[in-house]
């Protein structure tokens, strides 16, 4: 029984990662085939960083996502904090509100701030599809996941925490920096993570709000889907896999040390 | 009125439309170890909150030391507080914490630390400056709890059931100690607890609350001794509370028998209950008892027996250091100084005999008592 | 707390509120008004009497979609009961190989199936000269452009997201309640079948939700995998806004996406009822 679920269990991670293998094992290859593996050559990558409009559009997407992260991390704490402290109807109203962007089908939500954008562009002649529109619909779709990860972190916490600091003389605004949004930091940083990621991999939004100026790296590699067949988005892939590989081991071990550590001082 | 340093007028506060205090009037001496006493959801907590600012009343005023301060938020306010789950902030180290208060008030570092190393040593934790909160025990984290809110020198401290958390040793050891430090810090300790037993052995004053009323002010002793109503009586201690008649002064009536008693000033003929607390019954042979009833049920509870007995059908409670049998016919005597004459009250034959009594109820309604407590904050 | 904290309180959603107002309510009363007017703005039923065209390009989505949910269910519900018996160590790696290619850009992810599914792709290569070896003539399948490769894609791309929610819940449930049942005599299928899978419908449902929404309204894979010979609902609504091969039309555009919402709502509606506590999936008015 064990072995028929090892068996299993193998198949399918291998249906999982097999196109990522196969990614990775042509981008190193020596010809322009998807099918033939003909001699070993990093020549993908130096054409990959030659290439203005994926390195323009990396820079574009990184910007973004720093932005809307930090944007939306600011917006859905502060909304936690306020919804926490609601009762009945209000926050049942408020919770349903954040939970549109998610429950809708994405490309709903992205036609639905595209005609929204469309309709103020048609008002008034001074702005355009871009830079804007694009970021304000990557805050948009990232504000909800925020929100959801900091307000069980506020919900756990004890209330008295925030009382034990006026009560030392804190006003309440000093109060709730000092000592709330420490309290509440886990649930903050995950909630950063979680949209930062989401937004430098979205590709539906952007796609329909970002205009013909201003293209995320999702959007380039989309019209390159559509061109004749190039490695260099192997090599891409490779690197982007590569990067978050590295990322999600170290977040992971740093986590597993920090546990590890705390239950050891608990002895 | 030099030395009453809060003085409660008239606060009446409601929830949700349920009416929590109900135009509670009460005198807070200066360096006084006061406690507010009584069941989950009488308005105890509520109290305390009020007096720290956390909670604005509906109505009626709060003066500290002859200053009305309804306004003032809790930021602003002399008194401090030790709260039920301690409320440490764990993002910071035991220092840290305690330095707290001192850092919001700009005190400079070598004062800081003066201070927070006298607190240390106050609650025993010397040398625990740079644990993490994380790390340390139900009894520590409340020593530095303790420590944080003593640091800034209140001339107040509230304590909402600083010992609720802790186990039954523990919690013994704490009550002395917190005794101590009032003692020796010479301030006013507004203490809120559910437990009669903690709150007989620590206070100076005690205030019985039920339903967001006052039920009874005194000393221990005065409330042990002299409840005022049936409710005190039952709350406090084990009672037996009998209907009976006032026949005249310093005689009563109840059970079938007349007793001599030291109350007086009723009227001839009124109905009143009658408390008899179960060690103050000694039991004697049944052709010599006052009163004489069956056994129907005998606990051996290390210090004494808590025997079950049958009058008339009303079950009484007595503790004696003689064990008797489940069957015997005993009689009892009671010395006219061990009967307490109470005027009917609302609380008039709600508490009835011991027929149904199972320590294991009580213990049930305790545990009830205290997740209620944490909802009505 | 504190009156005036809670009013400090309210004050914070103050940003959120305006936010989602803007850019969530208005522009879904803008599809809203879009599907019932015309290009002058004046009331219409025909964008959305019109969607009665597309009614078999719903119905193929809502096929392929479904099939690919059903194989995800299927897949997934293994190998999230095989990880959640393993030591917490182990569940914590899986968990994270799980989640591993969901990091990746997700058009790479599709991207990467149409080199190893294209009829010069690495199967058909493989298989050429496989049986070339022993003599046999072989033309390759045709296996790019097809709703299997469609489905194929979906089932990629979504599993994860079926596999993450039946792990959750299945590792809630408490061990002895299993062994409380072998205890009482249920063997194997029984366990299963009595305790394991009631106790883990919560989570069978968000990952049929998780996987059917994204799978129903697509339009990449269809486009990658499918070579534009099969057209889904998120095609023609791609079309209608962007004008890639025909006309712009929000009116149209709008009304087939009000549909594609209210199509959801309502399946997430029916789904909803066989979970008890429907309170776990969220909001609550929805």
């Amino acid at each position: 029984m064990k072995h028929v679920s090892r068996f299993y269990n193998f198949l399918v991670f291998a249906f999982l990662y097999s196109p990522i293998v196969v990614m990775i094992v042509y981008s190193f290859n020596g010809i322009k085939s998807r099918s033939v593996f003909e001699g070993f050559s990093l020549q993908w990558y130096k054409e990959l960083f030659n290439d203005a409009v994926i390195m323009k559009s990396l820079y574009v997407s990184l910007v973004i996502a720093v932005l809307a992260a930090v944007i939306s991390t600011v917006i859905g704490t502060l909304a936690a904090v306020g919804i926490n402290s609601m009762k009945g109807f209000k926050k049942k109203m408020y919770l349903s509100v954040n939970n549109i962007p998610m429950v809708n089908p994405e490309i709903v939500t992205a036609v639905s701030m595209m005609i929204l954008f469309v309709f103020i562009i048609s008002k008034s002649n001074t702005m355009e599809m871009g830079f804007g529109t694009l970021l304000i619909s990557h805050i948009t779709f990232c504000i909800p996941y925020v929100t959801l990860e900091v307000l069980p972190k506020i919900r756990g916490m004890d209330n008295n925490i925030y009382n034990a600091a006026l009560d030392l003389g804190c006003p309440p605004a000093k109060a709730f920096m000092k000592v709330v949004i420490p309290q509440i930091k886990p649930g903050i940083v995950t909630g950063f993570i979680m949209a930062f990621t989401l937004s430098l991999d979205d590709f539906i939004i952007s796609y329909f709000n970002s205009g013909s100026t201003v293209q995320t790296l999702s959007v380039t590699i989309f019209s390159m889907t559509k061109k004749p067949y190039s490695p260099k988005i192997n090599a891409l892939s490779t690197l982007l896999f590569v990067t978050i590989l590295v990322l999600l081991v170290t977040v992971n071990i740093k986590q597993m040390r920090a546990d590890s550590k705390k239950k050891g001082a608990k002895k | 009125m030099a030395n009453n340093i809060i003085d409660l007028k008239k606060i009446s506060v409601a929830f949700d439309g349920e009416q929590i205090l109900k135009e509670l009037d009460l005198t807070i001496e200066d360096k006084e170890f006061l406690t507010l006493l009584g069941p989950s959801g009488c308005g105890k907590t509520t109290t305390l909150r009020i007096i720290a600012g956390f909670l604005q009343p509906d109505s009626g005023d709060v003066i500290f030391d002859g200053k009305l301060i309804n306004g003032v938020p809790a930021h602003k306010r002399q008194v401090n507080t030790i709260f039920q789950r301690y409320a440490l902030f764990t993002h910071l180290n035991v220092f840290e914490n305690i330095a707290f208060g001192l850092r919001i008030q700009k005190k400079k570092e070598k004062e800081i630390k003066e201070t927070v190393t006298e607190m240390l040593s106050l609650v025993n934790l010397k040398g625990f400056e740079t644990r993490d909160i994380n790390t340390l025990s139900g009894g520590q984290q409340q020593r530095v709890a303790i420590a944080r809110a003593l640091a800034v020198k209140p001339r107040v401290l509230l304590l909402d059931e600083p010992l609720g958390a802790l186990d039954l040793k523990l919690r013994k050891d704490m009550q002395n100690e917190l005794k101590n430090i009032q003692q020796r810090l010479g301030i006013t300790f507004i203490y809120v607890t559910h437990d009669q037993e903690e709150a007989l052995s620590m206070s100076d004053k005690i205030v019985v609350m039920n339903n967001g009323v006052i039920q009874q002010i005194g000393t221990p002793i005065d409330i042990y001794n002299e409840p005022e109503n049936a409710f005190v009586a039952d709350f406090i201690g084990e009672s037996n509370i009998v209907d009976g008649i006032m026949k005249d002064d310093l005689v009563c009536e109840f059970s079938g028998a007349t007793f001599k008693c030291l109350d007086k000033g009723f009227e001839k003929n009124e109905p009143v209950d009658v408390v008899v607390r179960p060690e103050d019954v000694d039991v004697v042979p049944f052709e010599q008892g006052m009163l004489k009833g069956k056994v129907t049920s005998v606990t051996f509870k290390g210090v004494h027996f808590e025997i079950i007995v049958d009058i008339g059908g009303f079950k009484w409670m007595i503790q004696s250091t003689d064990e008797q049998f489940v069957g015997d016919n005993i009689g009892l005597y009671i010395e006219p100084d061990a009967i307490h004459i109470m005027k009917k009250s609302e609380y008039s034959g709600l508490y009835g005999d011991f027929s149904s009594f199972s320590e294991e109820f009580d213990e049930l309604s305790d545990v009830n008592a205290d997740s209620e407590d944490a909802d009505d904050e | 707390m504190n009156k005036n904290s809670k009013g400090l309180q309210r004050a914070m959603t103050a940003p959120f509120t305006v936010w989602m107002a803007i850019f969530i309510i208005i522009p879904i009363a803008l599809v809203l008004f879009y599907a019932f007017t015309d290009a002058n703005g004046s009331f219409t039923l025909s964008n959305i009497l019109s969607i009665w065209e597309y009614k078999s390009t719903y119905i193929v989505s809502i096929e392929l979609a479904f099939v690919a949910t059903i194989i995800c269910l299927i897949l997934a519900y293994p190998l999230a009961y095989s990880i959640s018996r393993m030591k917490a160590r182990h569940q914590q790696t899986m968990v994270l190989l799980v989640m591993l290619p969901m990091w990746m850009n997700f058009l790479i992810r599709t991207y990467a199936w149409m080199t190893i599914l294209e009829d010069t792709g690495l199967i058909n290569t493989l298989l050429k000269s496989f049986l070339t070896l022993f003599g046999y003539e072989f033309e390759g399948f045709a296996m790019i452009n097809t709703n299997g490769a469609i489905v194929l894609g979906m089932v990629y791309n979504f599993l994860p997201y079926m596999i993450l929610p039946i792990y959750t819940v299945l590792t809630k449930i408490d061990k002895s309640v299993i062994e409380a049942a072998k205890d009482l005599g249920a063997n194997g299928f029984n366990v299963f079948t009595k305790v394991l899978l009631p106790q883990s419908v919560p989570g069978i449902i968000s990952g049929i939700t998780m996987v059917f929404v994204p799978a129903v309204s697509t339009f990449i894979i269809s486009k990658l995998l499918g070579g534009g010979m099969t057209y889904l609902i998120g095609d023609i609504i791609e079309n209608y806004f962007l004008g890639n091969t025909g006309e712009v039309n929000y009116n149209v555009g709008a009304a087939l996406s009000l549909v594609l919402m209210v199509l959801i709502l309502i399946s997430m509606g029916i789904m909803n009822r066989f979970d008890k506590d429907a309170e776990t999936s969220g909001g609550g008015l929805f």
